[in-house]
């Protein structure tokens, strides 16, 4: 009754909270995507795709596409794994586990970064033992894979251990007394429970490796067509003056991760007429 | 339980698609070695690139004529400094082509990567094509800035980045001290002078580009200190006649040095073509580029033919006046230097 009540006498104020939102949605959101796009298509559709086919900017999404194709999946697993083991399970040093999770959140990038290059630099803890081997980690993909995987390691669990948190353990339970074994119980009652959770992770985890620049500019070296991503091209082409190239690389980092919003609204749709829509 | 099948199969189709999706990334890329050809990296500084990309074709063709081998160029820019830093950490140059020799000075004595007399490996102390400092203003130089006096005159702001973190402003930084004992007579002179230019200096950018940024992009200060090759640059990239080049009657000559990082070319086995490579630099041909992508060229007769782009101008350099990189780094630069003195005594 008086919920019902505060709403009609609040109609100006919704309005304006509407009117608010949308203008700074369009002000903070619709207006710089529409800026991207239009400084890529500034000097015409041909321009635009020259500088998308450029071999460096075709190695830069390349690239992009391969360190997100391992990192994410990577992340995937740990952070179910991690999860999982957090919200079902006590054991000692479980509060310092969820607290070192979200270590990557709370170091800046660079620093992250620079964590690599100590390790396995030239002059790092491990690098002298890498370089008699021949192995190249640093300032090549695997530097950019590690240090990928290290900022991004959080979005998945951090999506997950408060959902998990909230279930509890009661269907697991049941599971098992059912006769269950621990796999069984994972793929057909855990997962099913959290697979909004975890989809919602993954793309932020996905969105989040694409679109990485501070670490990954520290262990890149920065090699044209071999070590830059997307994001660390759009700089170089934007410090070179080659604003419709810095901007059409730009528009297709921001195309992707339409792309990905999009898959993550298809699939919602596309899971509540098959489990009609409970979730 | 049916209801988890069609969302299980979707889940296996999402995973079966990402386990594609990195082989397919996975099979593409990688540089392959075979015995008739050859891979050169070059680490070099933020404005080369136009000019690397002029001179890498043009000596790949060269060397095959002359060897029959086919080169190919990976090439990284970056801050100098950084671009140093990373070549001590193990980034896998052949040569380094850097703003001072400061930076390789630090590779040959932190990274142990090429003997300390480096810079008597080639002509005119390794140094290919050179630079200077120059002024940029606005169209029509509504300030009336002609030289380094003008640039302390009341109510003038004078954009160049953090000597600390910068190698370009290094270099700004020098000539402003070269004019300041030239027109004082004394160091203590000098000092005044600096000391009132960067009480005129707004905003201190990191990085000779970012300064750059903030003049031409944000419109902020009246004249930019920039490296000669820099500012012909921005003239042509972003259109003549907003700004103008200025100048001055005195300035310093910048020499951004090139050497074989010995220790990686002999890893890699690319000694011989990574020494052609660099005095291919020194050959008409390539100072003709050098020129056109506004570095002054060493070669007199070059240097003749473009000799408007490059107006003669009073030059100070770094060994005669300065005593080399080591000393003037020490005396003006690291902490509790002139550089601290003036610009925390304000």
């Amino acid at each position: 009754m008086s919920r019902q009540h505060s709403t009609s006498e609040g109609r100006a104020a919704r309005l304006g909270l509407i009117a608010l939102a949308l203008l700074f949605l369009g002000f903070f959101l619709v207006l710089p995507l529409l800026a991207v796009f239009s400084e890529a298509l500034k000097q015409g559709l041909g321009a635009f795709i020259d500088a998308v086919k450029n071999p460096d900017a075709l190695a830069a999404i390349r690239l992009t596409l391969l360190i997100a194709a391992i990192s994410v999946p990577l992340n995937m697993v740990f952070g179910v794994a991690a999860s999982w083991a957090i919200t079902k399970f006590r054991f000692p040093g479980r509060n310092l586990l969820v607290t070192l999770i979200d270590l990557p959140f709370s170091v800046s990038p660079v620093v992250s970064g620079l964590i690599f290059v100590l390790l396995f630099g030239a002059n790092g803890y491990l690098g002298p033992w890498l370089a008699a081997h021949g192995v190249k980690i640093i300032f090549a993909v695997p530097g950019i894979v590690l240090a990928t995987v290290f900022i991004t390691f959080p979005f998945v669990a951090r999506e997950l251990i408060p959902l998990m948190m909230e279930q509890g353990k009661d269907d697991e339970e049941a599971a098992i007394s059912l006769g269950a074994n621990g796999w069984q119980t994972f793929w057909h009652v855990t997962l099913p429970n959290i697979r909004w959770g975890l989809l919602y992770g993954v793309l932020l985890c996905n969105a989040r490796a694409m679109g990485e620049f501070g670490a990954v500019s520290v262990v890149s070296g920065h090699i044209r067509g071999e070590t830059n991503t997307m994001p660390l091209h759009v700089e170089i082409l934007y410090n070179e003056y080659d604003f419709v190239g810095a901007f059409a690389v730009a528009s297709l980092l921001a195309a992707l991760a339409l792309v990905t919003l999009v898959v993550k609204s298809l699939l919602e749709w596309r899971f509540d007429l098959h489990s009609g829509a409970k979730h | 339980m049916t209801t988890a099948h069609p969302k299980r199969r979707l889940f296996l189709a999402a995973a079966a698609a990402t386990a594609l999706t990195a082989v397919l990334a996975g099979c593409s890329g990688g540089g392959a070695k075979n015995g008739n050809a050859v891979q050169i990296t070059n680490v070099s500084y933020d404005p080369t690139r136009e000019l690397y990309q002029a001179i890498n074709p043009a000596f790949a063709a060269a060397w095959k004529a002359k060897t029959g081998q086919d080169v190919a160029f990976r090439m990284s820019h970056g801050g100098s400094g950084k671009q140093s830093r990373a070549i001590i950490d193990g980034l896998d140059a052949d040569v380094a082509t850097l703003a001072l020799a400061y930076d390789i000075d630090a590779i040959a004595s932190k990274g142990h990567l090429l003997g300390a007399d480096w810079q008597k490996a080639l002509p005119d102390n390794s140094a290919p094509y050179t630079s200077t400092i120059v002024f940029l203003v606005r169209k029509g130089n509504p300030k009336g800035i002609h030289d380094w006096g003008d640039l302390v005159k009341p109510g003038v702001q004078v954009i160049t980045p953090n000597p600390k973190t910068s190698g370009g402003a290094r270099w700004n930084f020098l000539a402003a001290w070269a004019y300041g004992r030239k027109a004082g007579g004394s160091d203590a002179a000098a000092e005044a002078y600096v000391r009132r230019l960067f009480a005129q200096v707004p905003v201190l950018d990191s990085g000779a580009r970012g300064s750059t940024t903030t003049f031409v992009e944000r419109g902020i200060g009246d004249v930019l200190l920039a490296w000669e090759n820099e500012a012909l640059l921005s003239q042509k990239k972003l259109g003549a006649g907003q700004f103008e080049i200025v100048n001055p009657s005195l300035s310093i000559l910048a020499e951004p040095p090139v050497a074989v990082i010995a220790e990686n070319a002999k890893k890699h086995g690319t000694e011989a073509v990574a020494k052609a490579y660099l005095e291919y630099l020194y050959t008409p041909e390539a100072q003709v580029a050098i020129a056109r992508n506004f570095y002054r060229p060493r070669d007199p007769q070059v240097a003749a033919q473009f000799k408007d782009q490059f107006p003669a101008i009073q030059f100070v350099t770094i060994d005669k006046d300065f005593g080399g990189w080591g000393a003037a780094q020490k005396t003006f630069f690291d902490d509790g230097g002139v550089f601290d003195r003036i610009t925390t005594a304000k």
